[in-house]
């Protein structure tokens, strides 16, 4: 029997997993939707809800895991989402007739390109960012703050001066169009396939975070980065791999922010940077667990207050970051010991 | 008996303060060399020079005769020292088995040598796959030792072990560093308790303000309690 | 040196340019007739003491804020909802200043307790979503704010330009109402700048500094640090409450372009960090570079444009239209931060610090 199939004992410490922040999104619908008059509005907002909410984890949480890892907050995380919905859009305009045709397949070969694609680009875009802007300020986190800041407003203004101010039209594909009938409840389909990506990549993440050796390094180093060189392992090798994935993740969250919205503008970063940071500091610096009850809280609460307080819709989400930091002042799962 | 490791003249810097002024002194090899001292002396920031994680501003570091001095800590690691700091610094959110298999790096890990740990420090199989974070101080100091030394080093740097910990803990972990002795490695220790730094070491180098100010054999040391007076401000008996 | 707070310049090239500034300010209104120099002159001055009041927070404390223009927007609101409901009198500008002044130094304090006690970047992120939340509500409390419109209103009588003061022009300007509140904003921004200069002089900002430079060390000396930095946020939100006061004076209108927009926040941010972070002049400095180049640059970068445009060159009409503005100003930014981190004062100074 080798080392890795020991068995335990039968004593266990008890490990009280900290299952309440898993409870709140349930929490919140709960409360919320008495409110909603009738069913096909609550399975709408629900639905809308939870499709915003894996849009904006996808977004986020790069980040977040950027953040833990390398202790380097990223102000220019948004320019990676704009990037990523730009470059699809690049890719989807000459195959619009594959976009309008009515097969699934040829849906697929015209979105599945452009979204690689879009990743490939912000990944890579991720690597030089880190190499040429971020990794001269390595530990300053004052100069961290302003030069990405600088980055972004510099990436967002080039934006416009290549494609423009104006909103570009960026339709669905002709077979994501529509909805499924459920009863009386129409889901988009759409937002089904945005949930479903949405899981995926965070149980993807998962998994790689708790089955594989880099993962272990990567919680490893999230703790202590010094401990985990000094047994041996060059970690800021693993930094740059981390970056280019997490900007790789923002640029997957653009393209499918952008086709939820169906057009692609220059200051989508900037406008999803602020709510990418609420998720973020609600779910805990560094947790991707966390980030992704923040994203379903936010986007649940943003959805159920805009149909019954709508004036209250555009803060909702502030709102929601005042009241979890109040119980949990760095957030639901704090990670790192920073 | 040749030297494995050596430091001349180092000195390091930590943001404006100068910490180390020119340290000097040498780890036989296959022997346990103490590093003595009062509070403040300087012994923690010279472990952590040693391993890279602050650089040396100057003077050189050899292990087995290499400079390692201008290399990353990973690559002093990887020249084969393992550090068990004063904060122990275990990975709280891994469990004990990944603890390992983290320090483990070159593979798989060998059973005989972890059932030869597991020896020493028995509540490691126990909590095999439990979270780290909620072991007792003693349990996860076992574990910072047992990284260390799921894999032969050349050369050991130990921080401190037994600050803070039952007698029982003590012993088992002065067990463990005597049976690794035999074995013939090399350690270099930081201890405050005399009495343990009287029972493993071999020489002893005392510092005190950033410098070494003695360098000797343990026997000569213990034996001469006005000699300890100077040198750490306590005799034997009291320092505990 | 008293009135500087014991804080001189210390280069010759700074005093010069910093005693040029000022005198051109201070007779900007006989200097410069006609109303669009005049507005860039109090913009100037406004911007300067805005911009001091952020490197009290960014460059003394160390703390990146971006909150900071929520407070101006507060004292200018402030100013402007009161003139509005109660009419243009003096006492009426009292009562806005005496609600908007505290109003933002609570405000601070709120948040500063709420997200202090954690990290710079917390903070900072947590500032940004609470600016950005401001800024709805301004917009969406339309009954109070005047929402996307702003607010309009009527300054007393002695303030309007209609109030003529001496009968003939002296030097061929008339000196009317607006002339006097030229001078007020101007006098008041630069009382407020050596108030300011004194703060940070003072052994509360010698702390201040201690704590910027080494928060462990400063809390083993026993100096609260938290409480040091609230307090800095506190005093700067009140200082930056005051200028949109004098803002709204100068405008006879505020609206969320004028004083909450983003873009105003990254203008200061920019002014510090090219005039000199943690120096108090480079406020001056940069103050005045950032608010000329902006009237005057884009008109440059305009004709550019339309060369390249005309020589048929490719993107390049696009990269120097007026609007991309911020686009050369993001990229002297990143590179000041990386290169000249002391800022042009510091690099007046003689380098490093």
């Amino acid at each position: 029997m080798s080392a890795q199939d020991m068995d335990v004992g039968a004593a266990l410490p008890k490990t009280p997993r900290d299952f309440v922040p898993l409870l709140l999104p349930i929490a919140l619908a709960l409360v919320a939707l008495p409110f909603i008059p009738s069913t096909s509005t609550r399975i709408t907002l629900t639905i809308a809800g939870l499709a915003m909410g894996m849009m904006i984890f996808v977004m986020a949480s790069g980040l977040t895991l950027i953040f833990g890892l390398m202790d380097v907050l990223n102000f220019g995380h948004g320019a990676f989402i704009a990037v990523g919905a730009y470059v699809a859009t690049l890719v989807l305009i000459p195959l619009a007739a594959w976009m309008q045709a009515d097969s699934v397949w040829l849906n697929l070969a015209a979105v599945v390109p452009a979204v690689l694609f879009a990743m490939a680009v912000t990944g890579a875009l991720g690597l030089a960012f880190e190499r040429v802007v971020i990794m001269p300020v390595y530990g300053q986190h004052l100069k961290q703050i302003l030069i990405t800041m600088g980055g972004m407003i510099v990436a967002e203004q080039i934006l416009y001066a290549f494609f423009g101010p104006q909103q570009i039209p960026l339709p669905l594909p002709a077979s994501l169009r529509g909805s499924f009938q459920f009863g009386e409840a129409a889901i988009e389909k759409y937002r089904v396939v945005c949930v479903v990506v949405g899981l995926m990549v965070y149980f993807a993440m998962l998994a790689i975070l708790n089955r594989t050796k880099i993962g272990l390094l990567i919680r490893a180093g999230v703790e202590n980065t010094e401990m985990v060189e000094a047994l041996g392992y060059r970690i800021t090798r693993l930094f740059v791999g981390v970056f280019m994935a997490g900007s790789a993740l923002a640029g997957l969250g653009g393209v499918m922010w952008a086709l939820y919205r169906e057009q692609v503008n220059a200051s989508m970063g900037s406008e999803l940077l602020v709510l990418v940071f609420i998720v973020v500091i609600i779910g805990g610096l560094g947790s991707v667990t966390g980030c992704f009850i923040g994203a379903l809280l936010v986007a649940l609460a943003t959805n159920y207050a805009g149909f019954l307080v709508p004036k209250l819709a555009l803060v909702t989400d502030i709102m929601l970051m005042v009241v979890i930091l109040l119980w949990r002042p760095r957030g639901l799962y704090p990670v790192t010991s920073r | 008996m040749s030297e494995l490791l050596t430091l001349s003249g180092v000195e390091t810097h930590i943001g404006r303060y100068h910490i180390l002024h020119g340290v000097e002194f040498g780890v036989p090899e296959g022997q346990t060399t103490m590093l003595l001292g009062r509070n403040g002396a300087g012994k923690t920031t010279t472990l952590r020079t040693i391993m890279g994680l602050w650089r040396a501003s100057s003077g050189e570091i050899r292990l087995g005769g290499a400079r390692i001095e201008t290399l990353s800590t990973p690559d002093i690691a990887r020249a084969g020292i393992g550090y068990v700091p004063e904060t122990m610094a275990v990975f709280s959110d891994l469990t004990v088995k990944e603890n390992l298999i983290l320090a483990a790096r070159e593979g798989e890990m060998d059973q005989t040598r972890l059932d030869w740990i597991f020896g020493f420090f028995p509540p490691l199989r126990k909590f095999w796959l439990a979270r780290a974070g909620t072991l007792s101080g003693g349990q996860k100091q076992m574990l910072s030792f047992a990284r260390s030394l799921i894999e032969p080093r050349r050369l050991l740097l130990i921080d401190e072990p037994t600050k803070g910990l039952a007698p029982a803990i003590i012993g088992a972990l002065i067990d463990c560093l005597k049976e690794v002795k035999r074995r013939g490695a090399t350690i270099l220790l930081v201890e405050q308790n005399f009495r343990v730094a009287q029972e493993i070491g071999d020489t002893v180098s005392v510092m005190d303000n950033g410098r070494v100010i003695h360098s000797g054999t343990m026997a000569e040391l213990a034996a001469d309690e006005a000699m300890q007076q100077r040198l750490l401000g306590l005799s034997l008996d009291t320092h505990q | 040196m008293m009135p500087l707070s014991g804080d001189p310049p210390r280069s010759r090239i700074l005093s010069a340019a910093l005693v040029l500034i000022v005198l051109t300010l201070a007779l900007a209104p006989f200097l410069f007739p006609g109303a669009k120099p005049l507005n860039v002159a109090a913009k100037v001055c406004i911007f300067i003491a805005l911009a001091a009041s952020y490197d009290l927070l960014l460059g003394y404390t160390g703390v990146v804020s971006f909150a900071h223009t929520m407070f101006y927007g507060i004292g200018s609101y402030g100013i402007a909802i009161s003139l509005y409901s109660l009419g243009s009198r003096w006492d009426a500008i009292g009562l806005g200043l005496l609600v908007a002044l505290p109003t933002a130094a609570l405000l601070a304090l709120v948040i500063g307790l709420f997200s202090l006690r954690v990290q710079t970047i917390f903070f900072a992120m947590i500032t940004l979503a609470v600016a950005s939340a401001f800024a709805v509500l301004a917009s969406q409390l339309s009954w109070l704010t005047g929402g996307e419109d702003g607010r309009s209103f009527r300054v007393p009588e002695l303030l309007q330009p209609g109030t003529v003061f001496i009968p003939r022009d002296v030097l061929g300007v008339a000196v009317n109402g607006r002339t006097l509140t030229y001078y007020i904003v101007f006098v008041c921004c630069v009382l407020l700048f050596l108030l300011l200069l004194r703060v940070v002089n003072s052994p509360f900002g010698r702390v201040l500094q201690a704590i910027r430079e080494n928060p462990f060390r400063a809390e083993a000396l026993g100096y609260r640090t938290v409480l040091h930095r609230i307090l800095a946020n506190c005093i700067a939100a009140a200082a930056a409450a005051a200028v949109g006061a004098l803002n709204a004076l100068w405008l006879r209108y505020t609206g969320p372009d004028t004083s909450l927009s983003f873009s105003i926040m990254l203008d200061i941010l920019l002014i510090v960090v090219i005039g000199g972070m943690g120096t108090m002049y480079g406020a001056i400095v940069g103050g005045t570079l950032y608010v000329l180049a902006q009237n005057y640059l884009q008109t440059l970068m305009g004709t550019v444009s339309t060369a390249a445009g005309e020589a048929g060159i490719p993107i390049l009409p696009q990269l120097f239209h007026p609007d991309r503005w911020l686009l050369w100003l993001g990229l002297l930014f990143i590179l000041s931060v990386y290169f000249f981190p002391t800022g042009i004062v510091g690099k007046l100074r003689g380098g490093s610090s």
